[in-house]
């Protein structure tokens, strides 16, 4: 055998070492395929990108003034309302946003996995980037916001990419989960926009962590979102921010995102037989 | 050795059937699966749980081994459920094996379907580079390809609209155009890929027969037609009930499927198991009978045949029932077909067994091995159907009053002409 000729072998049980070398080979496909997501999303709409602007401004509107406005919340000290329930929206937006359009990757791409080879945890981890493109343009429009209040955000903005891969772990691990969970049982797809809406509740999305009772608090920390938006909050506006929501949230994140990979690669060689 | 392209060990895939069934399994039913276990393990803490009581194994391949040098061209042959697709679908990493191994020497592509991954919203210039990269192209090999492709597939008027607005043979030449640009040295490759019309066929075989005489490319191809593999192939592989059954030379591959098939006709059709549809008329025999009204082991050219059915039927008057002989040569070509709707004639089944005779005045068939399958339908609903059912074999004759029929005038069928020359 020449030493430069590529040797594929194909046998019961492969390793997570060649996985991950097989995910790198196969990451033009992964650009491709988010490339795809996105662009089928925004076809033959009128106003097509848009609506990534107009989702959250909507949702952020809403929230100001019903829990601003008409519920009287309290904000965080000294910051505009609108600024804190956007500094919600938008991880919120991105975690369930991965989740929504990944639980159901895998069996809206059937046809390719019952023809092709290739790494099938490229179809929900493609959906990211969809996700993260929407991030961005969201996060232009809130500096645009900062500018508008004439607002500084905090030194502690360094911190916030850390925030902001929690909240990559945490949405990857869940979306692993649930889009594998869904080639099996389609069961699955009608609980996430439920999953979705109750965590828009019980997440300080419209509101600040600081309304929560105090003998609460433990048990609301143990949802992860709680940690990354209140550290996003705490990044931008140095507001409070509770130890235990974000040793939580780093934990969880991390667990979730391990959970999901081992799940998905544990379902997966049966993914042909059952979609 | 560096001339070895593939090499296939002991290779094998097991299902679990459950005795659950359907396709979907719902959460709930997972649910009460653990309940049960849980409550199983309760009354009974020491025994262990006996998996085999609720779960059979199915091999769907096994003890599959098999090597191919560079430039062999291998067709995986058999019957329905012998274990091609399966197979097939673990040569292109599908599904994993459940033991053995396969190593491929060279790069791999492998085809199971043309446009797969195609998207209706997409342009043919976007569909080019979704599909190339699914089929495992970089981007900067579609980008060099991409004016050959489009030339090839003649859609360039088309190249910026949706696909969903493409007719289907754009579509298909889209889609095609693609697949014919990869460039591997070892591909895996469907039969599907001959859908389309009988044009588009031959340019499909031809296409694949240039790739694979002018560059030693390794080709592994399935299929259920016979003549399309024995064309395309040196090497075959045959496949019964997922064992291998032969593995060499195409030509010999061919005559065992071929013999194996017959072996089938020799069972006596009600007792048959493999077969389909409601059984509303459920066929008991067959019988070929010549011009004596004999039962016949040959059936001479250009004599008077009867094929003799006799149907069970199990309803008073089935609604709009037709019975139909079909007819293939030992190629796997249809050569013919025998039925009450082409020839206008309505029948009338009663409750019980029925004979059904298709009478041929003439038989048209020179000297092969036909096989025959039988099918019958009521309500346009599949009431029953044989594959294999019988097989008729013709002899010699003289057909149009001439006694030597020139070798190099054979075909399957003699056609009933004449001919005349006039001058002016």
């Amino acid at each position: 055998m020449r030493p430069e000729e590529k040797v594929l072998v194909i046998e019961a049980n492969r390793t997570g070492m060649l996985y991950l070398r097989d995910f790198w080979n196969y990451r033009e496909l992964f650009f491709t395929l988010a490339w795809r997501d996105i662009v089928v999303r925004y076809k033959q709409t009128i106003v097509g990108i848009l609506w990534t602007i107009l989702r959250p401004v909507a949702t952020m509107s809403v929230f100001t003034v019903v829990f601003g406005k008409i519920a009287k919340l309290p904000s965080d000290a000294g910051v505009p309302y609108v600024l804190m329930v956007f500094a919600g929206m938008l991880p919120w937006q991105f975690i369930s946003g991965t989740i929504t359009t990944g639980s159901d990757a895998l069996v809206g791409n059937q046809a390719l996995i019952s023809k092709v080879y290739f790494p099938r945890m490229i179809i929900p981890t493609a959906r990211i980037i969809m996700a993260l493109v929407e991030f961005l343009i969201n996060a232009v429009i809130f500096a645009v916001l900062f500018a508008w209040f004439r607002y500084v955000p905090s030194w502690q903005i360094v911190f916030l990419p850390l925030f902001l891969f929690m909240g990559i772990l945490l949405a990857l691990g869940v979306t692993y989960f649930i889009s594998s969970l869904n080639v099996k049982y389609r069961d699955f797809q009608y609980v996430v926009p439920f999953f979705v809406q109750f965590g828009l509740y019980v997440s300080p999305i419209g509101f600040s962590s600081s309304v929560v009772p105090e003998k609460w608090r433990l048990l609301y920390a143990c949802n992860p979102v709680v940690g990354i938006v209140d550290g996003v909050r705490w990044c931008l506006f140095n507001s409070s921010l509770m130890a235990e929501s974000v040793v939580s949230a780093a934990v969880i994140s991390v667990a979730f995102f391990l959970f999901g990979i081992w799940f998905f690669r544990k379902m997966e060689y049966q993914f042909a037989d059952f979609i | 050795m560096s001339d070895i392209a593939v090499r296939v060990e002991n290779l094998g895939k097991k299902y679990i059937i459950g005795h659950r069934g359907g396709e979907y399994a719902r959460f709930n039913e997972f649910l009460s699966g653990i309940g049960k276990n849980i409550l199983r393990r309760l009354k009974n803490p020491l025994k262990p749980y006996d998996v085999s009581l609720e779960l059979e194994d199915f091999w769907a391949v096994r003890n599959v081994s098999f090597e191919l040098k560079k430039g062999d061209r291998l067709g995986i042959i058999g019957h329905n459920g012998s274990g091609k697709s399966t197979t097939l679908k673990m040569l292109s990493r599908i599904t994993t094996p459940t033991e053995g191994r396969i190593s491929m020497y060279g790069r791999v592509a492998s085809l199971l379907e043309v446009g797969t991954g195609f998207h209706p919203e997409l342009t043919g210039r976007e569909n080019i580079y979704l599909n190339g990269s699914i089929l495992g192209m970089t981007r900067s090999e579609i980008r060099k390809k991409f004016d050959e492709i489009v030339d090839f597939s003649g859609v360039e008027k088309f190249l910026d609209t949706p696909v969903k607005r493409y007719s289907s043979g754009m579509y298909v030449r889209l889609a095609f155009a693609v697949a014919a640009h990869l460039n591997p040295e070892i591909m895996v490759v469907d039969e599907v890929l001959s859908v389309g019309d009988a044009e588009f066929q031959k340019k499909c075989i031809g296409k694949m027969q240039d790739i694979s005489s002018d560059s030693g490319k390794t080709i592994l191809f399935v299929s259920h037609n016979l003549r399309a593999v024995q064309l395309l192939c040196n090497k075959g592989l045959l496949l019964n009930h997922g064992q291998m059954q032969h593995f060499g030379d195409m030509t010999e591959t061919a005559g065992k499927y071929i013999e194996g098939r017959e072996k089938f006709t020799q069972i006596p059709l009600d007792q048959r198991t493999d077969r389909k549809g409601t059984g509303e008329l459920r066929f008991i025999s067959c019988t070929i009978k010549s011009e004596d009204g004999k039962e016949a082991a040959f059936l001479p050219l250009g004599q008077g045949l009867t094929i003799e059915l006799k149907i069970e039927c199990t309803k008073e008057t089935p609604v709009d029932p037709d019975v139909e002989v079909r007819i293939f040569s030992s190629g796997d070509l249809k050569v013919g077909s025998l039925n009450f709707r082409n020839s206008g004639y309505l029948p009338q089944f009663r409750k019980g067994i029925n004979t059904v005779r298709f009478h041929l005045p003439k038989n048209p068939f020179y000297p092969d091995n036909y096989v025959i399958n039988l099918f019958s339908s009521t309500n346009n609903l599949v009431a029953d159907y044989i594959t294999n059912a019988a097989v008729l074999k013709t002899i010699d004759g003289s057909f149009q009053n001439s006694d030597i029929i020139s070798q190099s005038y054979r075909t399957s069928v003699a056609l009933e002409y004449s001919v005349d020359v006039t001058h002016q």
